[in-house]
């Protein structure tokens, strides 16, 4: 029983209660991180880690935290994860943290850490909490590196840097798309995949909040 | 519980002690990871400003070049003594920097206000150069580096000048914070390359290059010595242009460029 509900808190968010693509949390980073599947890749690993650590350290003293101060106290242990990771990403991975610039620092303001925080840390065991940040950040991993391969493929015919598709102004064949080097165009690509996993698992699809009126032959003379 | 301080779990006492001891945990991480990891930030900070350098002077810089050997191999780095031209042999290019210099009163000068064209307010005595050698050890491009204020910040590039100390090889800002896509774009290879062949003095020695406004076309007068402004970036261009008028003026690099030129320092090379 225990071993199931484990496996359960750690693979619902990939799929099933996936953080982007159910939830529409992260969209930010998403955006902006995933011209090429390196930064992508790095990016999953700062938040997954930021995540399960700040799951576990708020989970253990989850019983001392004063209710009136508990969203101030679980944003300073997030603040302090992510400057800490921000600092391991300087000295092991200069370059690819130069490219990521604030983003890493913009970590401490993604949806997913703080309501994984407020919504699963706050009630439940260390172990558990751990489990459910691991979950959560791999959810998010699966989509920012499926969009940032979709990106750079298209965006500059290479995965990881090595040229797949050789380019027109290499003397190849492939002309890029340029649209794919923007941040607009994992809003697009986001968008396809909601609504993919949707048509895939009809019971994500929200209900209407409202109802399209329906135009009747008469009404429109 | 007895006393003004209650600790029962809302008590303004206990809310206190658990804020105190979350924040003194939390700093005492975040200050170790900062503290054991700086020397490795360092190192990093330093192969990229390196590989800044090569790629201004048109080395190969790529990720699989070994910065530091051919920096090592290409380059001369020298401590330069601004108002004489002279370079500094006591100081070692490696350990001097520039930036700690500028704010340190024994190191550093006032720049009278009318002077400062760059707006930077105080300069170091000394400057870093790298004069980059071809094979034969000749020298081949000097690189300058250079820093003015924008519109939003002091923008830190480098120069690099062919060496007749007056035809302009290549510019590149490594760290800026001007408004991306309008002054952020003087960091686009496409403006940068603008600058190629573009002289600095006038006949009379002035320092004439500068960015303008609008473009430079075919039937401009002294194209030479213009480069096109960045649209809707006018403050950043203007910046760009103070920087260059300092660094290359009388209070900037302008005795060791003449130096250079006239080969009185080439038997120390």
């Amino acid at each position: 029983m225990a071993q199931s509900q484990a496996m359960k808190v750690l693979t619902e968010p990939l799929v099933n209660n996936n953080p982007i693509a159910l939830q529409i949390l992260g969209i930010c980073s998403a955006l902006a991180v995933t011209n090429q599947v390196a930064t992508a890749l790095l990016m999953s690993a700062a938040l997954t880690a930021v995540t399960a650590c700040s799951n576990v350290s708020i989970s253990l003293i989850r019983n001392h935290i004063p209710s009136s101060i508990r969203i101030i106290v679980q944003m300073t242990i997030i603040a302090s994860l992510v400057i800490v990771v921000d600092q391991l990403l300087k000295a092991f991975a200069y370059d690819l943290a130069k490219q990521m610039s604030v983003f890493v620092g913009l970590i401490i303001t993604n949806c997913i850490v703080m309501g994984r925080a407020e919504a699963f840390a706050m009630k439940e065991p260390p172990g558990l909490a751990f489990l459910d940040g691991i979950g959560n950040g791999l959810g998010y991993s699966l989509i920012l590196v499926l969009v940032g391969a979709i990106r750079e493929l298209f965006g500059s015919g290479s995965l990881l840097g090595y040229q797949l598709l050789p380019l027109a102004s290499a003397g190849g064949w492939y002309t890029p798309i340029g649209l794919m080097l923007l941040p607009p165009s994992a809003f697009f690509i986001i968008g396809f995949l909601i609504w993919g996993v949707r048509s895939w698992k009809p019971d994500q699809v929200e209900e209407a909040e409202y109802q399209i009126h329906q135009v009747h032959r008469t009404e429109v003379v | 519980m007895p006393g003004i301080i209650s600790f029962s779990r809302d008590g303004i006492g206990y809310i206190v002690v658990i804020a105190l001891a979350v924040c003194l945990v939390c700093s005492v991480l975040v200050a170790s990871a900062a503290t054991f990891l700086k020397p490795m930030q360092t190192v990093n900070a330093k192969a990229d400003r390196r590989s800044n350098i090569l790629e201004v002077a048109g080395l190969p810089a790529g990720p699989d070049v070994d910065v530091n050997e051919v920096f090592r191999e290409r380059i001369d780095a020298r401590v330069v003594d601004l108002s004489s031209g002279e370079f500094v042999e006591a100081r070692e290019a490696e350990n001097f920097d520039q930036r700690a210099a500028a704010s340190d009163p024994d190191q550093s000068v006032k720049i009278p206000p009318a002077r400062d064209v760059a707006d930077i307010k105080r300069r170091a005595k000394n400057a870093e150069v790298y004069l980059v050698k071809d094979e034969n050890g000749e020298l081949e491009t000097i690189v300058l580096p250079v820093h003015g204020y924008g519109l939003w910040s002091t923008m830190y590039g480098f120069l690099a000048l062919a060496p007749d100390a007056n035809t302009v090889k290549g510019i590149k800002y490594y760290e800026q914070g001007e408004t991306p896509g309008l002054g952020g774009e003087i960091e686009n290879p496409r403006w940068r390359a603008k600058w190629d062949g573009k002289k600095v003095y006038g006949e009379s020695g002035e320092v004439q290059l500068s960015v303008i406004k609008g473009s430079v076309g075919s039937n401009t007068p002294n194209a030479e010595y213009k480069v096109d402004g960045l649209s809707g970036a006018t403050l950043t261009s203007r910046g760009v242009s103070n920087t260059i008028h300092y660094w290359l003026g009388e209070n900037g690099f302008k005795p060791l460029l003449k130096k250079l030129r006239d080969g009185d320092l080439a038997a120390q090379g």
